[in-house]
């Protein structure tokens, strides 16, 4: 079969998926283009060396120092948000430290009216995608529960839920094949969500209805303090696509040249027509879950040490440094950018934010029930008696 | 007002030839023909779920859509409720509207956390940026002698849930207007369709009744809105969905027996039309409210707390209820023991403080 079917976008089902009666003198049979490989995919090893791929080109400099800009500025975004928590200035954050390479790819290889569905983990994804860093860390300062629109930028709000946002994303792109836009979703994951039901069944949806949907999983090892060998005994999560019939991939997601070259190509497969995907990248959560989180209940430092070698920042810079790409003077202007978005961050969560209790009402329906227009003048009565 | 149920045969034919006129219809031949004229009036309009294409779903609800308006308008999904509305509140997002069938009462549990964590709170979460009109279809409560799990009145959960609105129509004109109101509406909508009441008929003509409902002045005008079903002086009963028939039968009852019951039939769960129930029970001093749930923190108990407070001073005798037990839907053999019937609603009446007693 081949693996772009741009004549396919009009099937209700899936059928140009399907395997049976195909023989392999039409190409690569369903089994060998959905297999993962055997190991994840890698371009730029942790000594910042090139490994070639017959599959996956590397993208070229100029891209990868675009994306590499990216990253700098998302472990920025990190600590930065870090530091807010600490001093008060938000009710939590879930680090993505270590995890950037996932989540600017993520960002990156979509259009300007793709869709991007995250999580509550991938902030650097949503802001690397244009979102204003303060709308998106609205949410975690505890202002409301979402502070950007979702129509401005094609990023849906961040979900805390597992693998429920999996399923909008589907039906994004369902929308958008009937109505015959060129749209691509990617909807993001992390290891533990593949164990909810709504994996499954956006996994099965996707591929029944043959949409074009990338599922990126990001496999940082842990959910909360569960490994993943308490999650699955699957060979990968990427031979977990199998299953529904569609192709997985494994690629090293602290590896941003493959990241990018793994994901735009599913992106660009979805685009043509060729149905939905499942990404696996492995990587490492570096830090807390959450700063309400004690690592070190439930895995040895020595195991978060041997992930530092592998650091997505310190391998891309070695192999753009090494290709005279990323000069000292090119760094600095980077380092700049990213202390200016440290710096609008913290001006932002420095400022109280603005609240109005009237907006407890404001947004339950588009018209307020008789039961709310009291309940609000009850509210706004008892403010006005305190002000008195 | 509503004829004996009867089931329909074969001669209820399929959605792509639209009747016009005045002629008998059944509850279920209304859902389908609004279902059809909603499709009509707007493209966006999109209809999926278990069973609903060819087979035009198991209570043909959906007969004939897929082939009048085509599969990518009318389609069968994969098994899993989670699915369906997950796979709704993207659709809904990205322009679609929308209706979904979850086949049965008890299976759309599976859909639950989607309905709570996203259909009713994505508007509330976005500041109103993210819209989600679409309507979940539920075929619900007892009646028809179903097995377990098909039976069930849920209306609590939904009805406790901030963000939904939740309608549940009694008579065939109300299955037609309602759901034509419930697909236009801004907001998710719950749409709970008494199985029993699938069979019953009126007389009614259909293209007063498509005017009605194309009037921008009366469209949604279904919603939070509860209508008085029979006029009555003595004691009002509150009821909704299924209950409504055995209430305006009670009413029957109790009038050959020379007591004056108004039946008001509420349509609206949420939002709750506190206006036209509290007018009548003031009117009246007395309220029953019947309902086929489990009376304990059921949307029954809601409707008495609101009348006990904002009619305490007309009330001659304490709100009752008439409710379903506080157990799991019975099997077929016992359910007659269990749903509110018209005995145990006159013998509810009979207590309520009567001068003459």
């Amino acid at each position: 079969m081949t693996i772009s079917t741009g004549n396919s976008a009009n099937n209700q089902y899936g059928e140009s998926m399907k395997p049976t009666g195909r023989s392999s003198d039409q190409g690569p049979t369903a089994e060998e283009y959905m297999l993962p490989s055997a190991q994840p995919v890698q371009l730029v090893d942790p000594s910042g060396e090139h490994i070639h791929n017959d599959r996956y080109p590397l993208p070229d400099g100029e891209a990868l120092l675009s994306a590499y800009e990216k990253l700098v500025v998302g472990r920025r975004i990190n600590d930065q948000a870090n530091a807010l928590v600490r001093q008060g200035r938000m009710a939590v954050y879930p680090s993505s430290h270590g995890q950037e390479a996932c989540q600017v790819a993520a960002a990156v290889v979509l259009e300007k009216d793709d869709w991007l569905f995250p999580t509550y983990r991938d902030t650097v994804a949503v802001i690397t995608r244009g979102v204003d860093p303060l709308g998106v860390l609205t949410l975690l300062r505890g202002d409301w529960h979402s502070g950007y629109d979702p129509y401005e930028y094609k990023t849906a709000t961040q979900a805390t839920p597992l693998a429920t946002q999996l399923l909008h994303a589907v039906g994004v792109a369902h929308a958008a094949k009937l109505r015959g836009e060129n749209t691509v979703v990617l909807a993001l994951c992390g290891d533990g969500a593949t164990s909810e039901g709504d994996f499954h069944e956006a996994l099965n949806f996707a591929a029944v209805f043959h949409v074009p949907v990338v599922f990126l999983v990001q496999n940082n090892e842990y959910a909360i303090s569960v490994p993943l060998k308490h999650q699955t005994v699957a060979p990968s999560l990427a031979h977990k696509a199998i299953g529904y019939g569609m192709p997985g991939e494994r690629v090293d997601g602290n590896d941003l040249a493959a990241m990018l070259s793994v994901l735009g190509k599913a992106v660009d497969r979805a685009r043509d027509g060729g149905g939905p995907a499942l990404v696996e990248a492995h990587t490492y959560r570096m830090q807390a879950h959450t700063n309400a989180d004690d690592p070190s209940r439930y895995r040895p430092q020595s195991d978060v040490d041997e992930w530092v070698p592998k650091d997505p920042i310190t391998r891309m810079r070695t192999y753009l440094g090494n290709l005279n790409l990323l000069t000292a003077e090119e760094e600095q202007r980077i380092a700049g950018a990213a202390e200016e978005t440290a710096s609008t961050l913290r001006d932002g969560l420095n400022s109280e934010p603005e609240i109005n209790p009237a907006d407890l009402f404001e947004y339950v329906y588009t018209e307020k029930t008789s039961q709310l227009r009291e309940q609000a003048a009850l509210l706004a009565d008892e403010l006005s008696r305190e002000g008195a | 007002m509503t004829d004996t149920a009867v089931r329909s045969g074969s001669a209820e034919k399929a959605a792509g030839n639209p009747r016009t006129g005045l002629q008998p219809l059944t509850f279920a031949k209304a859902l389908n023909t609004a279902l059809a004229d909603a499709m009509e009036a707007d493209p966006s309009v999109i209809i999926f779920g278990e069973d609903v294409g060819p087979l035009g779903g198991v209570f043909r609800i959906t007969d004939g859509l897929t082939a009048r308006f085509g599969e990518e308008r009318c389609f069968d999904t994969p098994l899993a409720e989670a699915g369906i509305m997950g796979m709704a509140v993207g659709m809904a997002m990205n322009g679609m509207r929308p209706v979904v069938e979850m086949q049965f009462d008890a299976f759309a549990y599976p859909a639950f956390e989607q309905v709570v964590s996203h259909v009713a709170k994505m508007p509330n979460r976005t500041k109103g940026k993210v819209k989600l009109p679409l309507v979940m279809r539920i075929p619900y409560a007892g009646g028809i002698g179903g097995v377990e799990h098909h039976c069930d009145s849920s209306e609590s959960y939904y009805a406790h849930t901030p963000g939904l609105t939740v309608l549940a129509p009694a008579t065939v004109r109300d299955a037609y207007l309602m759901l034509r109101d419930a697909i236009r509406f801004p907001d998710p909508v719950v749409f709970l369709e008494p199985k029993k009441l699938y069979w019953t008929k009126e007389t009614l003509d259909l293209d007063e009744l498509r005017k009605e409902a194309d009037d921008a002045a009366t469209a949604g005008s279904t919603v939070g809105r509860a209508v008085v079903a029979r006029s009555g002086t003595d004691a009002t009963l509150i009821a909704y969905g299924p209950s409504v028939p055995t209430a305006l039968a009670a009413a029957e009852a109790a009038a050959s027996e020379g007591r004056s019951l108004e039946v008001i039939d509420v349509r609206s769960l949420v939002p709750f039309d506190d206006e036209t129930v509290t007018a009548s029970v003031r009117k009246t001093g007395r309220a029953v409210v019947i309902a086929e749930a489990p009376g304990f923190a059921s949307v029954a108990a809601e409707i008495v707390a609101r009348v006990q407070e904002r009619c305490f001073n007309s009330l001659a005798a304490p709100v009752r209820r008439v409710t379903g037990f506080d157990i799991p839907y019975p099997a077929p053999k016992l359910e007659h023991f269990f749903l509110p019937s018209v005995d145990r609603i006159l013998d509810t009446v009979d207590e309520l403080q009567w001068e003459d007693a």
